[in-house]
């Protein structure tokens, strides 16, 4: 394990995060709109409920299909893949994973990587691990390109820049790109994006991107997107590395367009997204372009983990479309950043205790009201509330003895309570976040079963 | 023991019961029923002109001319063609008549990245198929018509018969046998294609003309134009 990973604890600090954004009005609005805004465009997706429904457990049947046979079809994809000329490698650990990527950038001797937009290479900090290194690492997605000109980290995983005005990226692009002036024009500021990548896909000698299907029967890797960066990436320069969970995997073609309907529609609330690029090899002999080597990385990173038990296996049916984020009452009141994980929202407190242990996550999966719309939305039907109350009475080891005792047994009950309702004005007027917004609790001054009892 | 056999060790030992095979073509035999090529050909328009795509109604004997017509309003003097496809040949023929100069995708990319990058205003590429459900083109590039032709320049025209157009990607893939050695192996890239390339990154306000082609230009062979 990394020691990034190692000493990285998100729920140190989760609150004084939360509470930043809360206090913020912009951030707030920011959030909010474009929340609003997915949510509508995802209801005009599916006007008919019948058809989503029975859409979502199509979805939820192809993913735990694939599951149940996930290791049969790691290998199936491991050989389809080099019968198709792709190199498969394996990394269980964001370190190994980078020291791949390294490994294949030096031995073409890169000095610049382009990169689609990929979560996977977020969850392993590949840019850092190639700053380090000495290479240049450039995300070409807008909304990734805003946030690393920024400094900052994507706040969703579907839009990374969604916490930015369009002034704050006028701003930006002012200051960091050479020769801007301001506009808060968005086609321009499009267009001046479009300008500074272009030179990049010219001269890259890595590109990077994710997947967002990987078939094991034809050896087929199927990245969605709208901006045409991820053809781009995958085809401008000599190499291509993709990097993928272990999870990400199907066995045959026609298990594609299901999910592939079912991402774009629950997302964005596109019927299909721009482009659906599937990839199958490097250049052949008699092709004129596309990379001359492609590389897979299979990512466990406590995936593996998940995987051990039936129902938090779950977590893996995810196809990463943001949905739960996007009609997650919390989520749209902190934002992204406050969770401090890779993967924000219902979808990052379910699975980020496997990435960075429970310890370290704890808090996250109490930031939650359970009212469920996470579940209702999710295109796979993963149980993600019910996902939420295992964390929290697995991350909670000690139990509350004298709880449990007094609630076992009723003499003991009745005793409690007694003295509850004698002695309820010794109850504290300061009780933590509770009285912050509201009266303190107090025992009431008569039991229920003395109210019982005066009524008989 | 290798990172592969640690994980594939983890994931063998988790007590897993193997589920029931998802049941994707009865789902779609209930999904859409069949539809005319008209009725194929016009929800295909419609869909893929909500995304900004500029369709126009041809005939096999009229698209070069209607080629001409589009070139000319946008103001492109240098077409990116195929010359080893028949369309490619057309265009060249009748376009060389009128001062558009051809230029063919004859080197590999090495050769002339530079020049493609900074001096490529359009292409002209066939489609393999369509989708209706979604306005969707399938392209299927090859050593005529390269990966990067249908994404490098600002301006993409595609030529698409409507006879080859399908309900949705399951139809296409299924009929045409992909991934189906003895019918359709895969090709290194297969393609779908669902208007010019657009954003909403910034404050989700939509902007075309992301990365790929700003426009999307489909001519549409059928029966009626």
């Amino acid at each position: 394990m990394s020691e990034h990973a190692m000493n990285f604890m998100p729920s140190e600090g989760f609150r004084a995060r939360s509470k930043e954004v809360v206090e913020n009005p912009f951030l707030r609005q920011s959030f909010r709109g474009a929340m609003d805004f997915l949510i509508n465009k995802r209801i005009t997706q599916f006007p008919s409920a019948e058809e989503l429904e029975t859409l979502r457990t199509l979805g939820e049947q192809i993913r735990q299909y694939n599951l149940g046979k996930l290791p049969t079809l790691l290998v199936q994809l491991e050989e389809s893949l080099t019968r198709n000329g792709i190199q498969v490698h394996w990394a269980e650990t964001p370190d190994e994973a980078n020291a791949i990527i390294l490994g294949i950038c030096q031995k073409h001797s890169a000095k610049l990587m382009v990169k689609g937009k990929s979560m996977v290479s977020e969850e392993i900090e590949l840019n850092h691990a190639c700053e380090a290194a000495g290479i240049e690492a450039m995300e070409s997605d807008m909304g990734e390109y805003i946030v690393q000109l920024a400094g900052e980290k994507p706040s969703h995983i579907i839009m990374p820049a969604i916490h930015k005005t369009k002034e704050e990226i006028a701003r930006l692009f002012h200051e960091k790109v050479e020769g801007v002036d301001y506009t808060d024009n968005v086609d321009e500021l499009i267009q001046i994006g479009r300008k500074v990548l272009r030179e990049k896909f010219l001269v890259a000698d890595i590109g990077l991107s994710g997947v967002n299907f990987a078939v094991a029967e034809t050896g087929t890797l199927c990245l969605v997107e709208n901006e045409g960066n991820g053809r781009l990436s995958t085809t401008a320069p000599p190499v291509h590395i993709a990097i993928t969970g272990i999870e990400k995997i199907v066995e045959k073609l026609d298990h594609v367009p299901p999910l592939l309907s079912l991402l774009t529609r629950s997302a964005t609330g596109q019927n299909i997204s721009t482009y659906f690029n599937m990839i199958s090899g490097p250049r052949k002999a008699d092709e004129k372009d596309g990379p001359t080597e492609v590389h897979l990385v299979l990512l466990d990173n406590g995936r593996t983990q998940a995987y051990a038990d039936e129902q938090l296996r779950k977590t893996l049916q995810c196809i990463r479309c943001g949905a739960c984020m996007n009609h997650c009452p919390v989520y749209t009141r902190i934002g992204g950043h406050a969770y401090g994980t890779t993967y924000p929202g219902p979808i990052g407190k379910i699975i980020s205790p496997h990435m960075l242990g429970l310890d370290a996550t704890k808090t996250m999966a109490t930031a939650s009201t359970l009212c469920g719309a996470c579940g209702e939305v999710c295109p796979v039907k993963i149980p993600i509330p019910d996902l939420l109350m295992r964390l929290r009475e697995e991350s909670f080891s000690e139990p509350h003895v004298a709880w449990a005792m007094v609630y076992r047994s009723p003499s003991l009950y009745k005793v409690a309570t007694w003295l509850g309702s004698r002695f309820n004005w010794l109850t504290p007027s300061n009780q933590g976040p509770w009285t912050s917004v509201r009266t303190p609790l107090k025992p009431a001054p008569k039991r229920l079963r003395d109210l019982l009892k005066e009524r008989a | 023991m290798s990172a592969r056999d640690r994980i594939l060790a983890k994931l063998n030992a988790a007590p897993v019961l193997p589920k029931a095979a998802p049941e994707i073509a009865a789902w779609y035999q209930t999904h859409r029923g069949t539809e005319s090529t008209a009725e194929k050909a016009a929800r295909f328009r419609a869909c893929i002109e909500f995304a900004h795509a500029e369709v126009y109604a041809v005939s096999h004997a009229s698209w070069p001319q209607k080629l001409w017509e589009v070139l000319t309003a946008k103001k492109v003097e240098k077409l990116l063609v195929a010359p080893g496809t028949t369309h490619g040949q057309r265009a060249i023929s009748v376009l060389s008549e009128s001062g558009i100069t051809c230029r063919g995708y004859e080197q590999s990319i090495e050769d002339w990245k530079e020049e493609m990058f900074h001096d490529i205003p359009a292409s002209l590429t066939a489609a393999r198929g369509a989708i209706a459900e979604t306005g969707t083109l399938v392209l299927w590039p090859d050593a005529h018509e390269p990966r990067l032709m249908s994404l490098v320049p600002p301006i993409h025209i595609v030529l698409l018969d409507a006879n080859t157009i399908h309900n949705t990607f399951y139809e296409v893939m299924s009929n045409e046998g992909w991934g189906i050695e003895s019918q359709s192996a895969m090709p290194t890239n297969a393609l779908l294609i669902s208007g010019p390339s657009k954003t909403a990154d910034i404050q989700v306000t939509l902007a075309y003309g992301a990365h790929g082609p700003k426009e999307l230009v489909v001519l549409l062979i059928g029966e009626e134009a």
